[in-house]
């Protein structure tokens, strides 16, 4: 789950982090306010979670309230990359000297916590270490151990920062590491860190992603979880305990497990890209999916206008085919879909789904023994039908 | 031979008296998998298909001498249950719970290896050398003995290749599911170094997808060191950057993780790759 700038920075804040002493608003008035409040020159961000919202003009300087507000009034409402702004974070503008990139990330091929950190601040991180890979200073945590003051003291050495900040840049460490920590944060990012022209460090923008799978123990996170970006069909398919993502292609997929949901899309494409032919959607029901979550999982497919056939590639270990098929036939008579159904089921309890499958005579469906075969048919169906 | 397990395995099952773990506990037996108890706080003294249910692992590992243990416990009591297995002196530890937190993984893993265990998991289908022993969900329907290793990130997937596999009569030594977690105990690299040390693998499949580096670091392994030919299967082609497709760990980011970089890896390394994975048997002939 991705927080936006504003939430990380308070979040941040939290922490013992500096962070500029700016105010979310909703609309160009509350802009205007928050800009007096202020004085002086601010800084108007728009809060969406893409990247690249400067170059789409979402943050732009403002000199004095006025300005603030008709900034804000041409943010607010602004498409960037699919997103609706619906927050501006009004900030005081910074007298920043150097800008510094600060981040803690789970390293995933050695297991454990990342420090990534530059004095070449501000510039996209990526594009950084493509070209100049040494001037970023990696050092890992021992996740047992945590950070340690040595550490602390190595990095700043060995980055280059300025001794008269070591001090201040060890509390920005400790407090960031102290909150990827107690929030489970995948990544706690600060870019740029900045130091001010009169030697203080400041979190100009932050960045914050926690685990999914930690929520659970982060409930006053989990409030702060911003939907809007989130499509209907995802938000639903979430609810169910599915796994959705719709895609661009005309063949609706419903499989167990995420490596061979990827698989069968994979295969829809291998057979059907030549006509133009591929997935509508990744789509997992998940191991043991119940016949209600597989119902769901069908209305979710159909919801999508594009979907010319569905796929169904269960090859059961803990899933049962048997309970699949009794899903299909349950979503089968509740959404009566017009669109045919390429339905392949294999492994536990396979002879008795397609038993169910089969006894229930429903009109415009096919099966298929192996994957390939299944692939081709539905490849098949969405070219007889123009 | 075999990797990991093998007939002479002394399995615990941490969870057994659960719905998951119980019915998979009871499919290990019938497969002909040793397994001599099981673990539940609580519920010590309880007997399970004729086997033992401890309090501990502890306990369990005096009186049973097992040598294994197979994590079934929910996500929030699955990291505390692999410390215990470790702590217990257990070897090798396979755990099937996904949605693990990562740091909590992080944590266990370095535990597991100041303990000197082997961990498998999370969130994979454990282990099964056919004819002998599997421990885990894989069905045991979808491989026959034989010398080809299997190694993969995902569960269904692997049973989808060995059952190709089985249908044109290729058999399998073991197949390791590793599971599809950013971060995981044993990885691609650590399976294809058993495979390449164990006289009865002759050949290596390897299943990957989208996300992460680590069939990129097993092509370098593959280019380095091993002598058995691999074929492997990357899925994912299809998928767009950004999104995560459905495991923790399968999503493009910055550029780094996507299929073709881990397709051109693996055949330059000299694997061979195929594009549908219901051709792995012919690579493999």
């Amino acid at each position: 789950m991705k927080l936006h700038e504003y939430q990380s920075k308070f979040l941040f804040a939290d922490y013992g982090i500096p962070i500029p002493r700016g105010k979310v608003a909703t609309s160009a008035d509350e802009a205007r306010a928050i800009a007096e409040e202020l004085g002086g020159i601010v800084v108007i961000k728009a809060q969406v979670q893409v990247g690249g919202r400067g170059k789409a003009g979402g943050v732009k300087v403002a000199r004095d309230a006025d300005e603030a507000q008709h900034h804000a009034e041409r943010i607010l409402g602004m498409n960037i990359k699919g997103l609706t702004v619906e927050r501006v974070l009004v900030d005081p503008g910074a007298d920043i000297v150097q800008e510094i990139y600060l981040a803690i990330t789970n390293d995933r091929g050695a297991g454990k916590p990342l420090i990534m950190t530059s004095m070449e601040g501000g510039m996209d991180i990526e594009e950084l270490n493509r070209e100049r890979p040494e001037a970023i200073i990696r050092e890992h945590i021992d996740p047992i151990m945590g950070l340690k003051d040595f550490q602390m003291t190595y990095i700043a050495s060995a980055m280059g920062m300025p001794r008269a900040q070591w001090r201040s840049f060890g509390k920005v460490l400790k407090g960031l590491y102290n909150c990827y920590r107690a929030s489970d944060a995948e990544l706690a990012e600060i870019n740029p860190l900045a130091i001010t022209g009169d030697g203080e460090l400041l979190a100009v923008d932050g960045k914050v992603i926690i685990d999914d799978n930690a929520l659970f123990r982060q409930p006053a996170l989990t409030e702060q979880r911003d939907s809007s970006g989130e499509p209907e069909s995802e938000r639903q398919a979430r609810e169910a305990g599915i796994t959705y993502i719709k895609l661009d292609g005309q063949i609706g997929c419903m499989v167990n497990g995420a490596g061979l949901a990827m698989t069968t899309m994979d295969m829809t494409k291998l057979y059907g890209d030549a006509d133009g032919i591929g997935p509508a959607n990744f789509l997992d029901i998940g191991g043991g999916a119940s016949p209600e979550q597989v119902a769901a999982a069908l209305r979710i497919i159909l919801s999508d206008s594009n979907v010319k056939c569905v796929l169904f590639n269960i090859f059961g270990g803990i899933t049962r085919c048997d309970e699949v098929a009794h899903g299909i036939l349950t979503a089968y008579n509740e959404v009566k879909p017009s669109v045919p159904m390429v339905i392949r089921l294999q492994g536990t309890n396979a002879v008795e789904g397609s038993k169910i499958i089969n006894e229930a005579r429903i009109p415009n469906i096919a099966g298929a023994d192996t994957l390939t075969e299944a692939a081709k048919r539905a490849v098949a169906a969405v070219k007889e039908q123009g | 031979m075999s990797i990991l397990i093998d007939k002479t395995a002394r399995v615990l099952v941490q969870g057994i008296t659960g719905r998951q773990g119980g019915f998979h506990a009871k499919l290990m037996m019938e497969y002909g998998t040793d397994v001599v108890g099981g673990v539940t706080p609580g519920k010590g003294g309880e007997w399970f298909e004729g086997t033992p249910v401890f309090d501990t692992m502890r306990m369990a590992v005096e009186t049973t001498n097992a040598d294994v243990s197979l994590v079934t416990v929910p996500a929030r009591f699955a990291a505390d249950a692999i410390m215990e297995a470790a702590d217990a002196g257990i070897k090798l530890v396979i755990c099937l719970t996904e949605h693990i937190p990562v740091s909590d993984m992080m944590k266990v893993i370095a535990f597991c290896r100041r303990h000197g265990a082997r961990l498998i998991g999370p969130n994979c289908p454990g282990v099964m050398t056919p004819g002998q022993a599997k421990v885990g969900i894989i069905p045991a329907m979808v491989a026959t003995a034989g010398n080809v290793g299997v190694v993969s990130k995902s569960g269904t997937l692997t049973y989808e290749v060995g059952f190709a596999m089985k249908n044109q009569g290729i058999g399998i030594s073991t197949i390791v599911g590793i599971g599809g977690d950013p971060v995981i105990g044993t990885t691609f690299v650590d399976v294809l170094e058993m495979f390449e040390n164990d006289p009865e693998t002759e050949k290596v499949a390897l299943l990957g997808e989208i996300g992460g580096s680590a069939e990129i670091v097993a092509a370098d392994y593959i280019k380095n060191a091993m002598t058995k030919p691999v074929a492997a299967f990357i899925a994912g082609r299809s998928a767009p950057a950004g999104k995560r497709m459905g495991h923790a760990g399968a999503i493009v980011d910055g550029g780094e993780g996507s299929a073709e970089e881990k397709i051109l890896a693996l055949e330059a390394a000299g694997a061979r790759v195929a594009a549908n994975p219901e051709e792995i048997p012919n690579l493999l002939a």
